[in-house]
C-alpha cells in the first residue's frame, strides 16, 4: 500500500485540482481532473481519460528533450489523477512583474530556450502561459500543464503554440507583453536554429490575420 | 418636465445584418431599440445587399425609435454609431446616417465599438459590475475581461465564431433563415430532440478554441446522410459549447472574479446558458445573462455605450469618424471603469 499523507489542497484550477501530501517519503501532487457537469457525461469522461494518459506521455517526452518537467509517479486513468513530484519554486507568472528589465529579458530568454528545446524535439505544448512555469531556486524553468498538448513537428502547431504565448503575455502582462516575446523569440531561435525560427514567426503572423477581426488582415478599406 | 432635462443619445448599430436604432439616457435608460434586420434570399449575409437593406430602412427605423422614445430629433444631444468591427459596406451605411444627423443637428459624434457595447449593454441589463465575459455571436467568439484601462482578451476563437460555424451548418442542412427564427434557434429547437452523441473534433487550444473543424467534421457527417438531423445538432450544440465553456472556466479561474456575463446573440441559447451557469456555479460567480432582446445587435447598446464614451469626454470628430473593419476590443479605451 501506498503512504500518503493527508492532502492539502494547493490550487483549484478551471481543469483540474492540485493537492499537495507526502506520498512514500516524497512531496507530490495529485493532479484531478474532475467531471465537469456542463458537459455531456460521455464527452467528459473521453476528454478526461485522453488528457489524463497524454499529459505523463508530453512530460516525459520534454524530459527527453532536456525540457525540465516534474515526475510523474503513478498515473489513475479511471479517476483521472495523476501523481507527480512536486517542484519548489515560483510560478513565472508571480515573477515577471517584480524583475527589472534585465532580469525579464533573461528570464524570457531562458524561457524561449526552453520552448525551442521542446519544438524542436516535436513536442507542442498547448498551452504556454506564465502560470504553467515553474523557476526552481536554481533559476531551471520547469513547464507543467500537459494536458493540451500532442505530438506534433508541423509548422502550424509550433505557430499556435506560440502564438498563444504571446496572447497569454498580451492578457497577463500587458506592459511589457512586446519586449518578453522579443526576448522569448530570441531563446527560441538559439535553441531551434534561425531558420526554422523564422518560418514560425512568419507562421505566427499568418495565425494572427485569420483571426475574424484582425488588423491588416485584409486591406483596410477606406472610409 | 422631465423630458427637457434629459439628456438623450441616439445610438446606430449596422455591422452585419442587422440596422438598429436606439435611443438611451446617460443613466441607461433605454427608451428606444428599434430594428430591421437583412434576410438574404440564400446562403450568408452579402455585404453589398445588407448595405441597400440598410439604406432602405434607416429612415423608417430612425422615425420608429424617435416615436418610441417620444421625442423629436431636436431633442437629442448626442449621436452614437458602431464604428467597427464588421463588414464594411453595412458599416458604412450606418456611418453615413450617423454624420449626417450629427451635421445636421450640430450635436456631437461618437464612434462606438461594437464589441465594447454588447459588454456594456450586458452589465447594464444585468447588474453586473465587473464580469468574465463570454461574447459569442455570427462574427464573435470572445472570453474578455477588464483590466487596467481595458477589456482584455483572455480567449477567442483561432478561426470562425460561434454563431458562425451554427449558421453555416444550418444552411447546409437546409435549414430556412426566418424572421423572428435565426438559424441558430432553429437548430437548438431541432437539438432537443437529440439522444445520440455523434463523436466530432473538440479543439481547445490554451485558452482559445478553433471551431472550423467542428463544422467541416459536422457537415461531413451531415452528407454522409446516416445520422439524424438531430442527433446532429445536439451533437453540434454540445461539443461547441463546451468548448466555449471551457476556456470560459479557464478565465473565469485565471482572473478569480466572481461574475460571468453572457451576451451576443448565441447567448440566447438556452443549452449555452446552462453551461455557462454550471461554471459560474462551481467558482461562486454571479451568472448573468443578456436579455433577447439585447442579446442580438441592437442600436440601444450603441447608445448607451455612447452616453458612457460622451460622459467620460470621449467624441469623435468627423475627420475621424472613418469606419474600422477589424477594431479589436482590446485597443479600446474604457475611461469609464475605474
Amino acid at each position: 500500500m501506498d503512504k500518503v499523507t493527508e492532502p492539502t489542497l494547493l490550487k483549484k484550477g478551471a481543469e483540474a485540482s492540485l493537492q499537495v501530501a507526502i506520498w512514500n517519503g516524497r512531496k507530490v501532487v495529485f493532479k484531478t481532473r474532475l467531471p465537469k457537469r456542463y458537459r455531456h457525461e460521455k464527452l467528459d469522461s473521453d476528454i478526461r481519460t485522453y488528457r489524463t494518459v497524454h499529459e505523463p506521455q508530453l512530460m516525459n517526452a520534454a524530459k527527453k528533450a532536456g525540457v525540465p518537467t516534474p515526475l510523474v509517479f503513478q498515473v489513475d486513468t479511471k479517476n483521472s489523477v495523476i501523481t507527480m513530484e512536486f517542484i519548489e519554486g515560483k510560478l513565472v507568472k508571480q515573477l515577471l512583474g517584480s524583475l527589472s528589465a534585465t532580469e525579464r529579458e533573461e528570464m524570457c530568454i531562458r524561457i524561449g530556450e526552453t520552448i525551442g528545446k521542446l519544438h524542436a524535439h516535436g513536442v507542442i505544448h498547448g498551452d504556454l502561459t506564465t502560470s504553467n512555469m515553474i523557476v526552481n531556486k536554481e533559476g531551471r524553468v520547469f513547464l507543467v500543464d500537459f494536458g493540451l498538448g500532442e505530438k506534433n513537428t508541423e509548422l502550424e502547431a509550433q505557430g499556435v503554440d506560440l502564438h498563444l504565448m504571446k496572447r497569454a503575455l498580451q492578457s497577463t502582462h500587458y506592459r511589457f507583453a512586446e519586449e518578453c516575446f522579443e526576448a522569448i523569440a530570441k531563446g527560441y531561435s538559439s535553441a531551434i536554429g534561425e531558420d526554422r525560427s523564422k518560418e514560425v514567426m512568419s507562421k505566427i503572423k499568418e495565425i494572427e490575420k485569420r483571426g475574424r477581426y484582425v488588423e491588416g488582415r485584409k486591406d483596410e478599406a477606406k472610409n | 418636465m422631465g423630458k427637457t432635462n434629459k439628456i438623450y443619445c441616439l445610438g446606430i448599430e449596422s455591422t452585419a445584418d442587422d440596422f438598429g436604432i436606439g435611443v438611451s439616457t446617460l443613466k441607461g435608460e433605454i427608451l428606444a431599440n428599434a430594428s430591421d434586420s437583412y434576410i438574404p434570399e440564400t446562403g450568408g449575409i452579402h455585404p453589398r445587399e445588407a448595405a441597400r437593406h440598410h439604406a432602405q430602412v434607416a429612415s423608417t427605423v430612425l422615425k420608429s425609435a424617435l416615436d418610441s422614445a417620444g421625442i423629436k430629433p431636436k431633442d437629442l444631444n448626442i449621436i452614437a454609431f458602431s464604428q467597427g468591427p464588421g463588414l464594411g459596406p453595412s458599416l458604412r451605411t450606418g456611418a453615413t446616417v450617423a454624420r449626417a444627423l450629427a451635421s445636421y443637428l450640430n450635436i456631437p459624434l461618437v464612434g462606438v465599438n461594437h464589441s465594447v457595447a454588447h459588454i456594456e449593454i450586458g452589465k447594464l441589463r444585468t447588474g453586473a459590475r465587473d464580469p468574465v465575459t463570454l461574447y459569442v455571436s455570427g462574427g464573435n467568439t470572445i472570453v474578455a475581461a477588464f483590466d487596467s484601462g481595458r477589456y482584455r482578451v483572455f480567449g477567442e476563437t483561432l478561426d470562425i465564431a460561434l454563431g458562425n460555424c451554427l449558421d453555416v451548418f444550418a444552411r447546409e442542412a437546409g435549414l430556412k433563415h426566418q424572421k423572428g427564427m435565426p438559424l441558430g434557434a432553429a437548430i437548438e429547437k431541432l437539438a432537443m430532440e437529440g439522444k445520440t452523441l455523434v463523436p466530432l473534433p473538440y479543439v481547445v487550444k490554451g485558452m482559445d478554441v478553433s471551431l472550423s473543424g467542428l463544422l467541416t467534421a459536422s457537415t461531413n457527417v451531415l452528407n454522409e446522410g446516416k445520422c439524424k438531423l438531430g442527433d446532429l445538432c445536439y451533437s453540434l450544440q454540445e461539443y461547441a459549447f463546451s468548448m466555449v465553456t471551457e476556456v470560459t472556466e479557464r478565465a473565469l479561474a485565471h482572473t478569480e472574479k466572481k461574475e460571468v456575463l453572457l451576451t451576443g446573440g448565441v447567448a440566447a441559447n438556452k443549452r449555452l446558458q446552462s453551461m455557462i451557469k454550471v461554471i459560474a456555479e462551481e467558482h461562486e460567480a454571479d451568472f448573468n445573462v443578456v436579455p433577447r432582446e439585447f442579446a442580438t445587435d441592437n442600436g440601444a447598446m450603441i447608445a448607451w455605450t455612447g452616453a458612457l464614451a460622451y460622459m467620460h469626454g470621449l467624441s469623435t470628430p468627423i475627420g475621424e469618424s472613418s469606419v474600422r473593419l477589424r477594431w479589436r476590443i482590446e485597443k479600446v479605451d474604457i475611461p469609464w471603469i475605474k
